[in-house]
């Protein structure tokens, strides 16, 4: 008798069963594939060139994961989206290169890049710790709407000082890969003619590192575990004498410097300006929505996956229309898997 | 008088009105002198755009402010409405619009609701689904929507070179004709300044009895507890749907008046700067206030101009710059100190002293 | 036999593998005052939210008036004739009491986008009939003097009543009250329990969740009691007091 109704039950339910849910997305996913092959078909594309159009998108999506690591780190403890993301990469980029460019120490360049390259993350560093105490701390229990209007405020006056500072002007940074060579153009590395350059390594190279360093500061430091413990239970973190404040504080911190460290392996492939920062910001957020918003690594892969993804998109159909293939990733992502494109969907209670 | 919810919004109506007609008769009267009167900083011109987005301000109020949910990409609506008109009129032959109707004076007329229509049905499908999300979620989204209709402009839908002239790419569309009645052209800008502050009324006297009716007290009741609404028998989806489409159909007149002011359209006017000053603009006059609106957009065009005009003074060769930095302080001052908008609190506060109801009739 | 007002058959819920109620059974009849009680944690709100409709089901089915209200969401179950007040507070914020109320006769009135903006002939005469109600019964429950404060502005006991007021604006047949004596002294219990009773007289049926044991003695007709989820008793207030199981959940004695 219990068991007759509990089937009842069941089949009036709505939702389609998983079996089939997976089934459909398994087929929507080879149309979009025949979708591509055919469009590219018409450019009349070969591997090779998917085989670039892939390398160029993990370049930009690299970049978008250490923006989006920056985003997940603060949202996980203070449930805000830091609009103002992209404001961290703008000044660590403008202040390497701007600094560079003066040569200020009687060293030899490299050396100079790496002093600029350090003063970039402290000061960008500073610039996060000074909103986090100005203007996200006397806030920090206001509506998710009023605090993302106040990031914007943020990025808004950083964008406008930039202006000032640095006018409408790109700042160029060389490659790295010159530092070390008597070449003055970056290497190019061609394995099966696909075209890769030295800067790409460098930026993999980075977000791999930052990746490591930022795991054995959330796994092994003191600091980092109690970070973990505020964004997994922030109320049972403060019972254990885990100041959520400090927690923010660190949270701004980290995500400042990771953001200016993105901004200084991107600026060679770029020329950076006052306003590179709203695009990057806003891909960040996509990658890091497509990751779950609360998950590291899963904010690094869905930033390569979307790099790679708007990449091949526009390279089969027109680079004008890059922008909108993130952006409706980013709408689709969040109406059928607001909990992210890895994990599974959670029933959580409301009252 | 029966026309509006509350006798205390009809003085705030007088005056408004009284304003308006005044600066219209003082401008006729004394060519140039509204601008001469403010020391060249404010032109009369100004008082249309101000008009114009007033009426997009007051949508963004009953979306945002009255049932709290955000839009980030409500210039996309003023932009689909600019650029419906811009199309039919100034791209009347390539659309296939023949030359008999595209010159008659009442096509542009026609072409403004129509367009307010295509908008809201638009805004109805993609309002749907996206009214799920809530706080964040539903920002980043609309956000992302403002973004790609501004691109679909630019990128001329991407479809092939022989629709490049459909929507001019970056350039956008110039040589958009002035409305006119018969022969009666709505120009000089006297003249349409008196038809966008009318349309502006509207919009302000019919939002004001929607936010104090059954509806406006449903639409308030979600922004208050989603859930409480919905228990107490409120079909939340449908009302946010709904309030979402109607302030995309008052983008979309606001666009139209923008074309046929401007005379020409292109993308970034509507872009996601664009949007981020009609929230600024809604925030400066108090997001949960229909009123709020027109002070709103006045304030910041106010301070823009003065910044822009003045800043030189302060600080030496400055000039634009400095207007998006105090923007952004505004908008962030505003956040942490009045985040449910200035005008809202005073108005309470007074309504209570008052001891009238919102809903008297 | 009549049919029962309200029925759970079989009802489980489980969050993320928890097992929050496991096969709850039971009838409220009609122009009964039903009491849910049980220990902190025992699954009585999350009842509530079933019938509701906040909550999806798990298994089991929960009807009304013979309708079963799966698959339904809260605003239609509030339209069926089922409303509720809330354990922590829920009155709509920057609104009057007279405003809360008003939205509590949502689903009774039809005035759309259009004819509200338009201020239609019909629209205004609905606002005014709705009106004259809304303050009637804010008479009834001994808060019409505020009428034109801002709700979240009074006293915690005039909330509550107001909570109640903007619940029977909707006419239901079935009210919902989460612990509707929490915080409130002797002299306000004894107030609402003749306000329950005067409801329950004009043929609303009325369930209630409450911890205020003598209060819900003095008040049910039936008391059903959970613990861990499952029925242990369902039984007259008389009954349920001698009831064994009933002590040693109340106790904690093995």
């Amino acid at each position: 008798m219990e068991s007759t109704i509990t089937t009842n039950v069941a089949t009036r339910k709505r939702k389609p069963s998983m079996s089939l849910r997976q089934g459909l997305s398994v087929l929507l996913l080879l149309a979009l594939l025949l979708l591509i092959f055919w469009l590219g078909g018409k450019k009349h594309f070969g591997l090779r060139q998917y085989a670039q159009l892939i390398m160029d998108g993990l370049r930009a999506g690299a970049i978008y994961a250490l923006i989006a690591l920056g985003l997940v780190t603060i949202y996980n403890v203070t449930n805000v989206i830091n609009f103002a993301q992209g404001a961290f990469v703008m000044l660590g980029a403008m202040i390497t290169a701007d600094l560079f460019a003066h040569q200020l120490l009687p060293f030899a360049p490299a050396v100079n890049l790496f002093a600029a390259a350090v003063f970039a993350i402290l000061f960008t560093t500073a610039v996060g710790l000074f909103i986090e105490r100005v203007v996200i701390a006397p806030v920090r229990d206001a509506s998710p709407l009023t605090l993302i209007i106040i990031t914007v405020g943020v990025y808004i006056v950083i964008q406008g000082l930039a202006l000032l500072y640095w006018g409408t002007g790109a700042l160029k940074l060389p490659a790295f890969s010159t530092f070390f060579t008597e070449a003055t153009r970056d290497k190019v590395y061609r394995p099966f003619g696909v075209i890769i350059k030295g800067q790409s390594l460098w930026i993999w190279t980075t977000t791999a590192l930052v990746m490591a360093v930022l795991y054995w500061f959330f796994n092994f430091t003191i600091y980092g575990k109690a970070f973990q413990a505020s964004a997994i239970n922030r109320t049972a973190a403060r019972l254990m004498g885990i100041s959520p404040s400090k927690m923010s504080l660190l949270a701004f911190v980290v995500a400042a410097a990771v953001g200016a460290v993105a901004g200084i392996v991107l600026a060679p492939v770029t020329s950076p300006t006052y306003d590179m920062g709203l695009k990057l910001g806003l891909k960040g957020f996509v990658a890091a929505i497509m990751g779950g918003l609360v998950s590291a690594p899963a904010a690094v892969i869905g930033g390569l996956l979307l790099g790679v993804v708007e990449n091949v998109a526009a390279g089969v159909t027109k680079s004008g229309l890059k922008d909108i293939f993130a952006f409706i990733i980013l709408i689709l992502v969040l109406l059928y898997r607001p909990q992210g494109i890895l994990s599974k969907a959670k029933e959580t209670e409301k009252v | 008088m029966k026309f509006i919810a509350s006798h205390r919004n009809l003085w705030g109506l007088l005056a408004l009105t009284s304003f308006i007609l005044f600066a219209g008769w003082f401008e006729i009267t004394h060519p140039e002198g509204f601008s001469s009167l403010t020391g060249g900083i404010f032109t009369f011109d100004a008082l249309v755009r101000i008009g114009i987005l007033t009426i997009v301000v007051v949508g963004l109020n009953l979306l945002m402010g009255y049932t709290g949910q955000a839009s980030l990409g409500q210039a996309a609506f003023y932009g689909m409405g600019a650029y419906f008109s811009a199309i039919f009129t100034a791209r009347a032959s390539v659309v296939g619009i023949p030359d008999t109707i595209a010159n008659s004076w009442w096509w542009p007329w026609l072409l403004i609701p129509a367009g307010m229509l295509i908008t809201g049905f638009f805004a109805y499908l993609v309002g749907r689904p996206i009214l799920r999300l809530k706080g964040h979620y539903l920002a980043m989204a609309t956000l992302g929507l403002g973004i790609v209709v501004v691109i679909l402009f630019r990128e001329n839908f991407g479809i092939s070179a022989k629709v490049l002239s459909l929507t001019g790419g970056s350039d956008g569309i110039p040589g958009i004709p002035r409305l006119r009645i018969g022969t009666y052209e709505l120009w000089p800008v006297t003249r349409y300044y008196f038809l966008v502050w009318a349309m502006a009324l509207l919009s302000i006297i019919l939002s004001l009895n929607i936010v104090n009716s059954r509806v406006g007290r449903a639409l308030r009741a979600i922004h208050s507890s989603d859930l409480a609404a919905e228990v107490i028998g409120v079909n939340t989806a449908e009302f946010k749907t709904r309030v979402f489409v109607l302030s995309a159909i008052m983008g979309s007149l606001a666009g139209s008046l923008y074309a046929h002011f401007q005379a020409a359209v292109s993308p970034p006017t509507f872009g996601f700067v664009a949007s981020l000053d009609l929230v600024i603009m809604a925030a400066m006059g108090g997001m949960a206030s229909v009123w709020g609106a027109p002070f709103g957009v006045a304030a910041f065009f106010l301070i823009r101009e003065l910044l822009r005009a003045r800043m030189h003074l302060v600080v030496e060769g400055a000039s634009g710059e400095y207007e998006v930095i105090a923007f952004g302080l505004i908008l962030i001052l505003l956040m942490i100190f009045a985040p449910d908008g200035v005008v809202f609190g005073v108005r309470n506060t007074l309504h209570r002293l008052r001891h009238k109801p919102l809903s008297d009739s | 036999m009549p049919t029962p007002i309200l029925e759970f058959d079989h009802v489980t819920k489980t969050f993320a593998g928890l097992t929050a109620l496991h096969q709850v059974s039971g009838q409220v009849w009609p122009r009964q005052i039903k009491a849910i009680i049980g220990p902190n944690g025992a699954g009585k709100t999350t009842l509530f939210n079933l019938i509701t409709g906040i909550y999806e089901l798990t298994a089991g089915d929960i009807r009304f008036m013979g309708q079963s209200l799966v698959g339904l969401r809260p605003n239609e179950i509030a339209a069926l004739g089922i409303t509720r007040t809330f354990q922590n507070i829920k009155l709509f914020q920057h609104m009057t009491v007279l405003e809360n109320v008003l939205v509590g006769a949502h689903t009774r009135t039809h005035t759309g986008f259009l004819a509200a903006a338009l201020r239609l002939p019909r629209a205004r005469r609905e606002e005014q009939e709705v009106i004259a109600q809304g303050m009637a019964l804010l008479n009834k429950v001994g808060i019409a003097h505020r009428a034109y404060d801002d709700a979240t502005e009074l006293p915690f006991g005039l909330q509550r009543k107001l909570e109640i007021a903007r619940a029977l604006a909707s006419q239901p047949r079935l009210l919902l009250l989460d612990e509707p004596a929490a915080g409130l002294n002797s002299t306000e219990t004894q107030d609402l329990v003749d306000l329950i009773r005067q409801i329950r007289d004009e043929g609303v049926t009325i369930v209630l969740v409450e911890h205020d044991m003598e209060m819900v003695m003095d008040v049910a007709d039936e008391v059903l009691v959970l613990d861990y989820g499952e029925v242990i008793a369902d039984a007259p207030p008389e009954a349920v007091q001698q009831d064994e199981r009933v002590i040693t959940a109340y106790l904690g004695v093995d």
